[in-house]
């Protein structure tokens, strides 16, 4: 049945879809709004994925993620891989389609992790001509992830909000904007995440990303949080969070939760800790 | 070039950090790039776990590790659908000098992949068995189409029972050449022995041959009507020529 809400994601809290869920999605996924996938996990021919993939596009908008275009990668893109990604988006028909400011892949070779890019003039060509290339496969406006840092490149002539403000002006996608990558690039790179979100294009924001991070200590003593999606969102990351929503506006929030991954009632309380946030603003 | 030199000091343990990577302060940051090395190598290690754990549990999880690690620097995945990772790695076991006392390990590893793949391989709807009945000159000219799910796995080992062992608590495997073929009832693919005669008839069918034609490829007393038998009950005859 056509259902127009499936078309956009709601200004609500959503989950990373884990199959482990889905009895407990389809018994009551409240506060939950919306479900995000990883496309790679769904581009096989059949079986249990596809099946239940059907099943919650029936009964949910869905955001496909993807982790393995390497929009950041110096090379071409894949064709193969980006033809995978539109039949995928051809039959699924998801609210939105994003992908990472990152690259994982090099001369054949497929990482498998979100590998950091300079920020630079050349660097910002490509990245452009990927994502017009994208955008023109799909047919569809895509939403570009600001990525976690652990440490900088001495070639970089940017910082990332210029970086990204100048990718959405030239290209026209809109951005994903990781709350909890803000703040951990920001203890490991030593700047103001509270001055990272009064900078950026908010207007250009169609989901928001919150999830758990490690602790760790770097080079010289120096502390280094490390992206998991591995663990609750920790305070000063909803602190961030209600700065990001009571500047912005609201926005789909996404839990993020892909180690070790929980059981349905400790994400769905995460999630309700966000509807909580967004009620206040709305 | 930039990463270039940055995923080859990903995969290469002993290479440097690559000099234009600093710390907020502008000096070298060998731990910040260990972050990445560890990402990359911890995360392929997780995948070949996940898609190998027969193989894991007959070598042991530590030295499974390291024979991941040792894989997957040397082979790094070529897909980037994760899921699927791992097509090379029953030929890496076959051909590691470590593992050369232990020659069933790679037609296990290509039994688990093979499970893997038929979990993911498109759906097909099951003919009617009433399909069948027809007169037996007819049937024999017939064609049969298998499901895409079905997968055959030929073996001098005994991996059928070696997977049984340490899946299900089957018992101790003993010496024995074993055919399998992966059938997926729904979507839960299974391994079943296949008795004599039963890959090559398979495999006859698979080439299109006529049900006669598979037939005069399978030695004496091949039963026939237990295959048939196997293959209806498991939804995986999915066609059949008029």
């Amino acid at each position: 049945m056509f259902d127009a809400a499936r078309l956009t994601l709601p200004n609500l809290p959503g989950v990373g879809y884990k199959p482990q869920h889905f009895s407990a999605i389809l018994a009551n996924a409240a506060p939950v709004g919306w479900l995000e996938i990883h496309a790679e996990n769904y581009m096989g021919g059949g079986g249990r994925p596809l099946a239940q993939l059907r099943h919650l596009a029936e009964r949910f908008a869905i955001s496909v993620h993807g982790v393995g275009l390497s929009i950041g990668g110096e090379g071409p893109l894949d064709q193969d891989h980006l033809n995978r990604l539109k039949t995928l988006c051809d039959w699924l028909q998801p609210a939105s389609f994003s992908e990472h400011l990152a690259w994982s892949t090099h001369d054949g070779a497929f990482l498998n992790d979100l590998l950091p890019l300079p920020y630079t003039a050349d660097t910002l060509t490509t990245v452009c001509d990927h994502i017009d290339h994208v955008q023109t496969t799909l047919g569809r406006r895509m939403l570009l992830e600001n990525p976690s840092s652990y440490l900088a490149f001495a070639e970089t002539e940017m910082d990332e909000v210029t970086f990204l403000r100048a990718i959405t002006r030239r290209t026209g996608c809109g951005l994903l904007l990781d709350v909890n990558n803000v703040y951990v690039s920001s203890i490991n790179q030593q700047t103001d995440a509270n001055a990272y979100i009064d900078a950026f294009p908010l207007d250009a924001v169609g989901e928001i990303h919150l999830g758990g991070h490690d602790e760790d200590i770097g080079d010289h003593g120096l502390p280094l949080l490390i992206d998991s999606h591995g663990a609750a969102i920790v305070n000063p990351v909803w602190a961030l969070y209600v700065h990001t929503i009571a500047r912005g506006g609201p926005k789909p929030t996404l839990i993020e939760w892909d180690n070790d991954v929980p059981d349905w009632p400790v994400l769905a309380a995460e999630a309700a800790r966000a509807a909580a946030i967004l009620e206040q603003v709305a | 070039m930039t990463q270039s030199s940055f995923a080859a000091a990903l995969l290469n343990p002993d290479a440097a950090t690559p000099a234009n990577l600093i710390d907020p302060q502008g000096r070298p940051a060998p731990k910040r790039f260990s972050v990445y090395r560890n990402n990359v190598t911890s995360g392929l290690i997780r995948a070949l776990e996940a898609g190998f754990p027969v193989i894991r549990k007959l070598v042991g999880p530590e030295f499974f590790a390291a024979l991941a690690l040792t894989h997957l620097r040397a082979h790094p995945p070529r897909s980037r659908i994760m899921m699927l990772y791992g097509d090379d790695f029953p030929a890496f076991l076959a051909g590691f000098p470590p593992v050369a006392h232990l020659p069933y390990l790679a037609d296990v590893a290509r039994l688990e992949l093979a499970i893997r793949h038929s979990y993911h391989s498109a759906d097909a709807a099951p003919i009617d068995p009433a399909a069948l009945s027809v007169p037996e000159d007819r049937l024999l000219n017939s064609r049969l189409f298998l499901a895409p799910s079905l997968r055959l796995i030929r073996s001098p080992s005994p991996i059928h029972a070696i997977w049984q062992a340490n899946t299900n608590n089957g018992p101790a495997p003993q010496p024995a050449a074993e055919d399998v073929v992966i059938l997926r009832a729904g979507f839960e693919p299974a391994p079943h022995l296949l008795p004599p005669g039963g890959a090559a008839f398979l495999q006859a069918i698979l080439a299109g041959r006529t049900l006669a034609e598979a037939l005069a490829a399978s030695p004496d007393g091949f039963d026939l009507t237990a295959v048939l038998a196997l293959l209806l009950s498991t939804q995986s005859l999915t066609g059949i020529t008029k």
